[in-house]
């Protein structure tokens, strides 16, 4: 966009300077609301563009043709076609045609496994739920568990064994491996390889160390991109040994966050969410008590949202704050002065003040110093043993992964290397750039390559082995604090995938056992006593009973780690894990494209995020192209402006930009790996901005928008709140009588049940996981890029997320809005042919299959939760995608309304058993897929009728409120306002 | 004049069309695979519904017998009957019979078998007199407007729970009252009953 | 003053145009200069030309009809929160344009408005066809279109009624009823007409077909009074319908709680708009087609200066609308009535409502001076004017209402694609299409009411 268009950020900090009381606003342009951003706008959506040329070109996995006269037939007035039921042979014992089966096993990222409960039905998983006796889960899930089921039928899985691209078999894949291992045998195996990402599994190690038993000489390596090196080396540093740190935020008063986002990117994230939220709830106002958590971070994270305090400050500088804190602590550590002290000195004494009841979390992106910091700051307050507790590192091997894979690719360069094995990974996209991973691996004799997707690195490999999905696979590993999950299969692999336990497996002995019998007999061989009982209840909980790491002592290093040298700019680039494909392994998951990243709400692309004091210096808009130089390579990358980001700190998320992958990623982003270099794993000073004058369409779901002054996210302090308990909740204002209303206003008495749900802003972290729980389990499409950028998106409960305050550093707000399930609600009103009414549980009923398609409804719906199918949105699936499909809930067809139905197929599900029984339906025991899904259980649903109902309660508290209640729509769903718990020493 | 009429003709035409069994498939035997006989069966052999569906109790579906639960008997009896060759064939080849369905609702009614019987709406009233099909046939529309007409006043069809798998019972005289005191008697919510929210998810 | 010259017609002592009717006009000169254009065996080339032009944008209709069925309304770019965009937009323009015909016709006629003889027929047909282009957007706009009967009320296999508190359905019963009584008041109107061009025609084929049509009028004194007792009834049957049918139109806004469209204002000030907007139409189609058939005798200055008084006097209402509706947002005190107004006159739409004031409310007020009045050019862009101004004013409610309601993160712009342009040009070519038809194919003056202002003169000089 050019110059002229550029936003006045100077007028926009003098207005929100002058603002008036509470003034959210949600994007610059709003606020800006300068002509330009209209144009900008207009320029973004272009008129008379038809959507159809786009589908077909640029996503026809979404591809909208569709025989759209032969589903009007049926829709309309032709006969009911004659069709087949078709009955097992031999009915499998466990299953009653028509009833889920749910089964315990457990997903892994970065190597640490989440306990799951995967709902099948009919022989197909369909969904995900947490596991609520599994120590990093608690029954909560993130996006990435429960996008799982869309990789297991993704069309574009690797999906048979390739040799040299062209397709073999297992068995002479097996016979090559061991005439391969034969050659070795004389070298003991000096020139086989395998490359693996962390690895918690004992039975892969076991494995592992049974191979590197057979031949010494062989190496095994360690490479994930997202690597936690600094952690394992800060350990080192300050303990002199690799030690796992564990926080308990459930016994922490104040929590100091350094560049940490452990509320959603920690492997103990879901965990450390829920026992953080704990401590934020607020009941009734005597006697109530909040944690205080303090954020410096460069770029905005969910945790840095959730903050009372946070200091935007680059990656680069949070090494000097620490060390000047702890010399305020009275350890010496070579920084007394910042620029931050006025911030630093509050945020030391309340460190002081609760010593023992504190936690210093530093983040992974951050230097090793920082990390031994932090454990002296902490063993200086005396958080161990407290708040923090260590215990031997999970990983059995922790290895520092950046010189694991120098060593690697130094080994290959000299022509060392006979056979790689990559055990899943895409080095070739994700390897520092500057060791030249693809050229290094061309020199390598035999490479072969277990993996899920056909990838960048896939392109190098002799082989190709198609990799089983975590649902189709047996295996075991470790969650974050040691505890063993055992992984099961609840379908047989779709596309006969293996396991890294049969490759490994191949490689010591003939012919190479299935990974069941691997998986047993490696832990028959522990010894267990009443070894079938114990792998019975192993497999009933999906957890080791016990199998936890014991605590142990520590002996904390003297003093500091030496200063780290000055940076060499002030500029400088981060790379980080993105929000919703992670490292890139998720590029393919439609779900995760289209979910709306948490802060920027950007989807179906990544950018370079920016400051607005950067973008106002470099008169850069929304979407317009830059050209990053680092070090010597450069990239082409959008623009996107973010309040609170460090000014000058250019956040790059990685795993976009894919140059090998499947339909859904194809295009998307741009690729941040190709800066990222070895001397600058998560950031780096010294990055150059030039503008390119090109522009790029970034889609964002929320767009714009200031809050217009309206009382739609309610929030204010702790010390407010004890004032005054109704300061902003329901009492803030009467609510409307239920009379005022043109009708019968008992025609509904909800004499049974009556459903309602609670939302907790304040505990809220904005994690995405409610919307895609729902995405999940209400068969909601995905539309795509261009869809969504036209306004179409079609998930049933998103998350709006408010800015208040300065540009600078803004304070975050988060608000899931689901359907309100209003009392009165305008759209039953306005539709003609009754497809949305009112049941005698107060539902909203949407009935799909009586829509007419007139919109009405949700023009009157003042909350917009309504979405329609502008077009076929479900045609052109696959028979594998369809089995994705939760056979309970009817599949949306073109041309019709649909939204939150607080899952009544859930209802049913339990009031049917129930009223069978002759009982009532007990409180929990219908859970709605987000809340479910929710890590800090800030989603509630229940009966209303009865006062013990946890939502009941909640709806009793003070800080209830209804959105937008001076409608008299008397919305079922309610909120519980936002508390901040704000230093008093502290301003900003 | 004529105008009307015409209106009005092809109103009636329409609606003749739509109830007929061309349509409706009422009364229509369906051809099966293998021209399994209820009437021989239930009626002859006296076989509980329940022997071969049986997850009707329990489960959304009654649940379709499989090709198993056919050769508990006929692994012994009718072993070389043509008539019976698909179902051997079934077993030996693992592969299922295909059936025609006979009672098929859309796929966005998500009818429950337990709960009917559950709450004494017997196999018939829906069903009509299967043990007196030699081939299976729909005994009723199956419209909406039919499920309706009982889920507005199932006083009208209700019956004791335990009458519920009898083929042979049928409505005393005072159905009226029983009915109503059958209704109170399973707890049948009958202002909940025609909620859309109740069939359609 | 004097040295102005004469007015090419004659003036009645205020200077108004005086006569409905050109001197000397007889039975004959009338049944002639009327009767013979539909037997005439060419239409002039003019008329080939416009028929043509209306004719290729109809297939254009076609086209973008069976795409929109084919893919779905996503075609369009409408999308949440616009649910609605130009298939509304033009469902009430059309309806709209239709008022003109009813209005003239019963109400002028209970009047006693001899000046309506001239037109009336144009008017009613132009009724007609601009219903049918507007029965066409509720059927269009659905999303699923192929059950779109359900809206009725029928015994269905469902067991379910239409949802009667749905603006939607009262909808369908008022335009519906307001289509069957206009196409009976204007056949009914049609009859002696037809039998006068039956009598008149000299190929047998037209004769039949007349014949037909005509059903057998033969103007006994028994059907003149026949005729004429229906035909009143028929007007007051219809006079209501004229109110009814744009006020339950405005319903389908005014009942949803939608800043912008929730207003008690809005069936006075629809009905007003409907009739400014219909009067323009007829305008726009009788200026030129008097010339192109030389009917200046028959539709006369007099006929043209009563119109643009009327579109004046609606003109003045439908203004007295739009301040109102500001004038309320602010007194209402209401935050989203306020910003709904801020956003329409400065948010993203801001230029069409800009465009609005000055297409409906300045432009036109050069009426209140004769010569404009009187000066055909000049009048026939100021009715084209606010026929445009009246899409615009009903683009500006539909859309910048619900482009920001009330939860501002759902807040998104409306981007009309092709489809939505094709079909809006789609139908406004139908339109010409079918008027170019009557006018070849049916007597477009009603030739028995002219006779009558022959009979009598003073009441057409009243």
């Amino acid at each position: 966009m050019n110059t002229d268009a550029s936003l006045p950020l100077e007028e926009i900090r003098a207005r929100l300077a002058g603002a008036r009381g509470r003034e959210y606003w949600r994007c610059l342009d709003e606020i800006a609301a300068t002509p330009a951003f209209e144009e900008f706008l207009h320029r973004e959506y272009p008129a008379g563009a038809s959507e159809w040329r786009d589908e077909l070109s640029r996503r026809h996995f979404f591809q909208i043709m569709a025989a759209s006269f032969a589903l009007a037939g049926l829709g309309a007035c032709t006969k009911q076609p004659l069709e087949n039921i078709v009955p097992y042979v031999k009915q499998p014992p466990e299953l009653t045609p028509g009833k889920p089966l749910y089964y315990a096993t457990a997903l892994t990222l970065g190597g640490f496994a989440n306990g799951v409960i995967a709902t099948s039905r009919e022989g197909r998983p369909i969904k995900i739920e947490g596991n609520p006796d599994h120590p990093s889960s608690l029954g909560a899930t993130s996006v990435f568990m429960q996008a799982a089921v869309l990789d297991l039928y993704d069309p574009d899985r690797a999906q048979s064994v390739l040799r040299a691209g062209q397709p073999s078999d297992w068995t002479t894949f097996v016979s090559a491996m061991n005439a391969a291992m034969q050659d070795q045998q004389t070298r003991r195996g000096a020139g086989v390889r395998i490359l693996t990402g962390s690895v918690t599994s004992p039975t892969l190690r076991a494995q592992l160390a049974e191979l590197l038993g057979k031949y010494p000489a062989a190496k095994w390596l360690q490479w994930e991109p997202l690597t936690r090196d600094n952690v394992r080396e800060g350990a080192r540093l300050a303990f002199g040994e690799v030690v796992e740190t564990h926080y308990a935020f459930e016994d922490a008063a104040v929590v100091l966050a350094l560049d940490s986002d452990f509320l959603s990117t920690h492997p103990a994230a879901l965990r450390y969410a829920r026992k953080f939220a704990d401590r934020r709830r607020v009941k009734q106002p005597d006697g109530a008590s909040m944690n205080r958590l303090y954020a410096i971070e460069p770029t905005p994270t969910l945790t840095g949202a959730m903050a009372d305090h946070r200091l935007p400050v680059s990656s680069m500088e949070v090494e000097n704050i620490t060390r000047a804190l702890a010399q305020r602590l009275g350890i010496p550590a070579g920084v007394g002065v910042t620029s931050h002290d006025d911030w630093l000195s509050p945020v030391a004494r309340d460190l002081e003040a609760h010593a023992g009841a504190g936690v210093v979390i530093p983040g992974e992106s951050q230097p090793p110093a920082v990390h031994a910091l932090a454990h002296l700051i902490n063993g200086k307050l005396g958080n161990f043993g407290r708040t923090i507790t260590f215990t031997d590192s999970i990983e059995p091997a922790p290895a520092n992964q950046l010189a694991s894979l120098r060593e690697l690719v130094a080994d290959m360069q000299s022509g060392a290397v006979d056979l790689l094995i990559m055990l899943e990974g895409n080095p070739v996209f994700d390897a520092p750039a500057d060791l030249n991973f693809a050229d290094a691996l061309a020199k390598v004799k035999t490479c072969v390559r277990l993996g899920f997707d056909d990838n960048e690195t896939s392109r190098f490999c002799h082989w190709h082995i198609a990799a089983a999905h975590a649902l189709e696979s047996w295996s075991d590993a470790r969650a974050f604090d040691g505890t063993v999950s055992l992984i099961q299969p609840l379908i047989e692999p779709l596309f006969d995938g293996k396991t890294t336990h049969e490759v490994i497996d191949a490689l010591i002995r003939q012919p190479g056992r299935a990974s069941y019998d691997i998986v047993r007999e490696y832990w028959w061989g522990q010894g267990w006593p009443g070894f079938e009982k114990w792998w019975r209840a192993a497999l009933d909980r999906g957890v080791v009973a016990n199998s936890a790491a014991p605590p142990r002592a520590v002996t904390l290093a003297a003093s500091a780690p030496p200063a780290s040298p000055p940076p060499p700019s002030k500029t400088e680039i981060i790379f980080r894990a993105d929000p919703t494909i992670w490292d890139g392994r998720f590029v393919n998951n439609a779900w995760l494209q289209e979910l709306a990243k948490p802060i920027t709400k950007l989807t179906w692309d990544n950018a370079a995020l920016i400051s607005p004091a950067l973008a106002q210096r470099e008169k850069l808009q929304n979407g317009d192209v830059v050209e990053l130089k680092f070090r010597g390579r450069s990239l082409r990358a959008p623009v996107w402006i973010v309040p609170g980001q460090a000014e000058r700190s250019v956040t790059l998320h990685v795993g976009y930009g894919r140059a090998r992958t499947g339909r859904v990623g194809a295009g998307a982003g741009v690729n941040a790996f190709s800066l990222r270099t070895s001397d600058a794993l998560c950031s780096g000073g010294g990055l150059e901005i030039v503008r390119t004058g090109e522009t790029r369409e970034l889609v964002s779901t929320q767009m714009h928008h200031s809050m217009e002054g309206r009382d739609i996210i309610r929030s204010g302090t702790l010390p407010a709140f004890m004032r005054d308990p109704n300061f902003t909740g329901k009492e803030k204002e009467p609510r409307p009588s239920r009379e005022d209303t043109l009708y019968h206003p008992d025609e509904f008495k909800y004499d049974g049940y009556k459903w309602g749900l609670s939302i907790d802003l304040n505990v809220c972290i904005g994690c995405n996981a409610c919307t895609i729980a729902c995405q999940a389990e209400n068969n909601i499409p995905v539309v795509g890029k261009h869809q969504v950028s036209a306004g179409r998106d079609m998930q049933w409960i998103r998350v709006d997320r408010y800015f208040r305050g300065g540009l600078d550093n803004p304070e975050m707000n988060h608000q899931p809005v689901p359907c309100m399930h209003c009392e009165n609600a305008p759209c039953e009103l306005v539709c003609p042919v009754g497809a949305t009414v009112h049941d005698h549980e107060g539902l909203n009923v949407q009935v799909y299959n009586r829509c007419i398609g007139t919109r009405y409804c949700s023009n009157n719906c003042p909350y917009k939760v309504r979405r329609f199918n502008f077009l076929e949105f479900n045609a052109g699936l696959t028979a594998v995608q369809k089995m994705a499909k939760n056979p309970d809930v009817t599949v949306r067809s073109r041309g019709v309304m649909e939204k939150c139905t607080y899952c009544t197929q859930r209802i049913n599900a339990a009031r049917i058993p129930a009223e069978i029984a002759g009982r009532k339906i007990r409180d929990g025991e219908i859970v709605t897929a987000c809340q479910a899904a929710c890590p800090v259980e800030a989603i509630v649903f229940g009966d209303l009728n009865d006062p013990a109902s946890r939502v009941a309660k909640l709806k009793e508290q003070p800080l209830d409120y209804w959105m937008l209640g001076e409608l008299n729509t008397r919305p079922r769903t309610s909120y519980l306002a936002k508390l901040r718990n704000p230093n008093p020493e502290l301003t900003v | 004049m004529a105008f009307v009429v015409a209106i009005v003709g092809a109103g009636w035409v329409t609606d003749a069309v739509f109830w007929s069994p061309y349509t409706t498939y009422v009364h229509v035997p369906q051809a099966q695979p293998v021209p399994f006989s209820h009437q021989h069966h239930v009626d002859g052999l006296g076989i509980d519904c329940r022997y071969c569906h049986t997850s009707v109790e329990s489960s959304p579906y009654a649940g379709l017998p499989p090709t198993e639960t056919c050769m508990t008997c006929h692994s012994q009896l009718w072993t070389q009957a043509p008539l019976l060759e698909p179902i051997h064939r079934s077993l030996a080849t693992n592969t299922p019979v295909k059936w025609t369905r006979v009672n098929d609702l859309p796929d966005f009614v998500y009818f429950d078998h337990s709960i009917h019987v559950n709450k004494g709406i017997g196999c018939a009233t829906c069903h009509g007199p299967v043990d007196q099909m030699p081939l299976t046939w729909r005994a009723n529309t199956l419209y909406m407007k039919w499920c309706l007409d009982c889920h507005r006043a199932p006083e009208n069809q209700i019956r004791p729970r335990e009458e519920v798998f009898n083929m042979k019972w049928s409505q005393p005289a005072g159905q009226a009252a029983l009915g109503r005191q059958l209704v109170a008697k399973y707890h049948v919510e009958t202002d909940r009953l025609t909620n859309c929210s109740v069939c359609h998810h | 003053m004097s040295e102005r010259p004469e007015p090419p017609y004659e003036v009645s002592p205020l200077g108004y145009p005086a006569r409905l009717l050109a001197p000397g006009e007889t039975y004959e000169s009338v049944s002639d200069k009327i009767a013979s254009i539909p037997l005439a065996r060419h239409p002039p080339r003019a008329w080939y030309f416009g028929f043509l032009i209306g004719f290729s944008f109809f297939m254009l209709l076609l086209l973008g009809v069976t795409w929109l069925f084919m893919k779905g309304v996503g075609i369009w770019g409408i999308n949440i929160p616009v649910a609605w965009g130009f298939a509304i937009v033009n469902f009430v323009w059309w309806i709209g344009i239709g008022h003109a015909g009813t209005f003239i016709s019963a109400i002028l006629l209970l009047l006693h408005q001899q000046w309506r003889t001239a037109i009336n027929r144009f008017s009613e047909a132009m009724t007609l066809f601009a219903v049918a282009c507007a029965g066409l957007f509720p059927l269009l706009h659905l999303g699923r279109p192929w059950v779109f009967w359900w809206i009725l009320p029928y015994p269905d296999t469902m067991g379910l009624w239409p949802q009667f508190r749905s603006p939607l359905v009262w909808d369908v019963f008022a335009v519906s009823t307001y289509f069957t009584v206009s196409l009976l008041f204007w056949f009914l109107g049609l009859m002696p007409d037809l039998a006068t061009v039956r009598d008149r025609a000299t190929n047998v084929w037209q004769k039949k077909i007349y014949g037909v049509l005509a059903l057998g009028w033969r103007g006994s004194a028994a059907h003149w009074h026949r005729q004429q007792t229906a035909y009143l009834m028929l007007a007051g049957l219809a006079t209501p319908l004229v109110l009814s049918v744009h006020s339950v139109v405005s319903f389908d806004f005014a009942v949803a709680i939608v800043p912008g469209w929730h207003s008690t204002i809005f069936p006075p000030y629809f009905v007003a708009g409907a009739i400014y907007s219909g009067f323009a139409m007829v305008l726009n189609i009788v200026i030129p087609v008097r010339k192109l058939y030389g009917l200046e005798r028959l539709i006369t200055m007099r006929t043209l200066n009563n119109m643009a008084n009327v579109m004046l006097v609606t003109g003045e209402i439908v203004a007295y609308g739009y301040l109102i509706e500001a004038f309320m947002a602010w007194y209402s005190g209401d935050v989203f009535e306020e910003y709904m107004m801020k956003n329409r006159a400065f948010g993203p739409y801001g230029f069409a409502f800009w465009a609005l004031m000055l297409l409906n409310v300045v432009i036109p007020q050069v009426l209140w001076l004769r010569r404009v009045r009187t000066n055909l050019a000049l009048l026939f862009l100021v009715a084209l004017s606010i026929n445009v101004g009246m899409w615009v004013e009903r683009f500006v409610i539909v859309i910048t209402s619900l482009n920001r309601d009330f939860t501002p993160s759902a807040w998104h712009l409306f981007i009309p694609t092709f489809w939505d342009w094709a079909i809006l040009a789609g139908t406004i070519g139908m339109f010409f299409m079918l008027q170019f038809l009557f006018m070849r194919l049916l007597p477009m003056i009603s030739i028995s009411e002219t006779r009558e202002l022959v009979a009598e003169p003073e009441k057409a000089e009243r």
